[in-house]
């Protein structure tokens, strides 16, 4: 057994690159992005049936395979849990940190990483049943609220309250599935969690059409992916990998137009992103069609937004804060010349 | 004359049958009726409804959740994830490898259980050492021609078994050895058992876990990554192996001092004493304990789900979380639960029939 664990560690040790030699080349070399993730959150990261990972955060992920290597399936998902994520990312376990991670000054100037931007605006809120008549957060006045424990989502709420100067008893739970049941059973008169993960818990509701969210949202919780301080060529490639799913959205490229839109376009603007004139891979070390491959293979922002969150998906959510800036909402990407 | 003694007359018919059970086992005393009564009434107002989900309102075939509508248990959820229960994410083309590795590992359990085998000692040898090597190339590949399939592939109830198999195979030699060093009379060897037993006894699991794969990778050189898995392997290994190795010193205490003193007499060295005359008792009278620590070893392997491991209990949850099943959680953690209900019953059965099998009259137990 003990020859097993040596052999077993030699070969483990030695498949390993090395993460300081530039990611991009580690990455090139090892032929797949090793992209941190959660252990399941439904509409961000999750298996399915068959074995494939399926979510917004997993397809930036494979958006940065298809700009680096030409093909989006060349990700290797590691799930993590929230409390090893940062060291998984700093120790080279991982590339690209992709789940759910909430942009903070903290987390930003601290831990020796850097956020490559936002691919979700969320926000804390509150379900009530539509029994009790609330029509805002303030009338909570004495209510027991349901939360998950050891969150920002705790903290959140008591800033909030007492800035407020509202009382109310929070009844923690250790997961937010437990917490969503038990407001569901009726132990709590409110529960509160980011709203893009209140929105599937409520489908599981017993009758969900009986719940619904009161209009405040108590916190900004701007999601994004996350790479390691100090290689900015890889920096700019996840950057760049979201914008251009932003920016193909803008221009109405989708995976399903974006042959068409090569062949016959004469916007310039649509020439630049699939590499036919401007910077094309120019100062990333890419190919010239790296746009191009990921409206391609991955779709623009809006398409992986319906089908994982959106109105494609059992999740149901509004485009919110995360439709364009030109449709009223954040998403803004810098133009690509 | 005759004598002939008078056919014996039937019992009264209160006291045999089915009434005759019923009122010696339920209604014996008032007491008991009542609490027969009472117990009755609650088992069948909760279990009707139980089998009645499970097996009678529930649905078993189809392909979506559109399937589930008759209100009971919903199956399909885990029939339609059977695969990736058993097998976490291992690549489809590659599973004949898990299985031939399974069905080897079973095989050769079997062949030990079963009374009538010759050659024991071969299998065990093989299954103690060879076995392990080969289950590693056939799990891991990179090499011998078969493609590697990474360890985050890997999950499920496979994942639990490599767990909990390279805990059991490689923590009794390691607390054999530290439990006869924490009897050693040299000060050296035995301080140093002693205190990394107690480290690790002094630790929860959950932190050996936390520290494997959170404060582990800073301390390796920049770049340089071990495996998850490996880490946690490691990790569980030691912690066991502590606590195996105070099962097995309370073993070795049990033995009548009696037993030491006459293998010294016979001249007898150390390890002769040890392997021929004081293990063969003292492992006898340590069953119970030592199985105790496996079955306890092989429900916390479902911790690695906190470092992010897939294992039985993780894929279960994750499942729950795919948009597409959700509110399934119950079905999910039901079969999770027989599961590893099935594992841990077997192994104390097998435990029971070893006892009566070993028990030759000696030990403080009659």
């Amino acid at each position: 057994m003990k020859k097993t664990l040596i052999s077993a560690a030699t070969l483990m040790v030695a498949m390993t690159g090395t993460a300081m030699a530039g990611t991009l080349e580690t990455v090139k070399e090892r032929g797949a992005v090793q992209c941190g993730v959660t252990s399941g959150v439904p509409g961000f990261s999750v298996p399915d049936d068959k074995g494939n990972w399926k979510g917004l955060d997993v397809d930036l992920c494979r958006a940065v395979a298809a700009a680096v290597l030409g093909d989006a399936s060349k990700v290797k998902f590691v799930p993590l849990n929230a409390k090893e994520r940062f060291t998984a990312l700093v120790s080279g376990e991982v590339d690209v940190l992709s789940r759910v991670t909430t942009w903070t000054q903290t987390r930003d100037t601290q831990l020796g990483i850097n956020f490559a931007g936002v691919n979700y605006y969320d926000g804390q809120g509150f379900l009530v049943k539509n029994e009790l008549g609330l029509k805002s957060v303030k009338e909570l006045d004495g209510a027991t609220v349901c939360v998950q424990s050891g969150t920002t989502t705790e903290l959140n709420m008591a800033d909030y309250f007492r800035a407020e100067g509202i009382s109310y008893t929070p009844v923690v739970f250790d997961t937010n599935d437990q917490a969503a049941q038990a407001f569901d059973s009726g132990r709590c008169d409110s529960f509160t969690t980011d709203l893009s993960q209140a929105a599937g818990l409520r489908t599981r509701m017993q009758d969900p059409s009986a719940v619904g969210a009161l209009p405040e949202v108590i916190s900004k919780e701007p999601l994004g992916p996350v790479v390691r301080q100090g290689d900015d060529t890889w920096f700019n490639i996840v950057k760049w990998s979201h914008n251009a799913m932003l920016n193909a959205e803008e221009l109405g490229i989708t995976s399903a137009n974006v042959d068409k839109m090569k062949a016959e376009s004469t916007n310039p603007n649509v020439k630049r992103l699939v590499g036919l004139d401007g910077p094309k891979g120019k100062g990333m070390d890419l190919a010239d069609d790296w746009a191009y491959q990921i409206v391609k293979q991955v779709g623009n922002y809006g398409e992986a937004y319906e089908r994982n969150v959106g109105k494609g998906s059992p999740l149901g959510l509004d485009r919110g804060l995360n439709a364009l800036w030109n449709q009223g909402g954040l998403q803004y990407a810098p133009p690509m010349r | 004359m005759k004598y002939e003694l008078q056919p014996a007359m039937p019992p009264p018919s209160n006291l045999i049958g089915v009434v005759g059970w019923l009122r010696k086992n339920l209604f014996n005393g008032p007491f008991n009726s009542v609490a027969t009564i009472v117990v009755g009434f609650f088992l069948i107002s909760f279990m009707v409804p139980v089998i009645q989900w499970i097996f009678i309102d529930s649905d078993w075939v189809g392909d979506s959740r559109d399937a589930c509508n008759s209100g009971g248990a919903c199956w399909v959820f885990i029939i339609s994830r059977l695969d990736q229960f058993l097998y976490g994410f291992y690549p489809e083309a590659e599973l004949w490898r898990l299985q031939l590795a399974f069905i080897l590992l079973i095989g050769s359990i079997v062949w030990l259980v079963m009374p009538q085998t010759p050659k024991k000692g071969l299998v065990a040898v093989w299954l103690l050492v060879i076995y392990p090597v080969v289950a590693f190339f056939l799990l891991y590949g990179n090499s011998f021609g078969l493609i590697q399939v990474e360890t985050h592939l890997w999950g499920g109830l496979s994942l639990t078994l490599v767990l909990a198999v390279v805990g059991i195979v490689a923590s009794l030699p390691l607390g054999i050895v530290l439990a006869l060093g924490r009897q050693s009379e040299m000060p050296i060897v035995r301080s140093v058992c002693v205190i990394f037993i107690e480290i690790w006894r002094g630790v929860p699991l959950i932190t050996v876990l936390f520290m494997a794969s959170v404060m582990l990778p800073l301390f390796f050189p920049e770049g340089m990554s071990f495996d998850k898995l490996l880490r946690a392997l490691i990790g569980i290994t030691l912690f066991q192996s502590a606590y195996m190795a105070e099962v097995i010193r309370g073993g070795l205490q049990a033995i009548p001092k009696g037993q030491y003193e006459a293998a010294d007499a016979l001249g007898l060295g150390y390890w002769q004493k040890m392997i021929l005359i004081i293990m063969p008792q003292a492992l006898k009278l340590m069953i119970p304990g030592i199985v105790n620590t496996f079955i306890a070893l092989f429900k916390d392997t479902s911790l690695v789900l906190i470092i992010g491991l897939f294992d039985l209990l993780a894929i279960g949850q994750a499942a729950n979380q795919d948009p597409k099943w959700i509110g399934y959680s119950t079905e999910s953690y039901l079969f999770v639960a027989l599961m590893f209900w099935v594992f841990c019953f077997s192994m104390s059965r097998y435990s029971q029939q070893l006892e009566r099998k070993l028990h030759t009259g000696h030990g403080n137990r009659a």
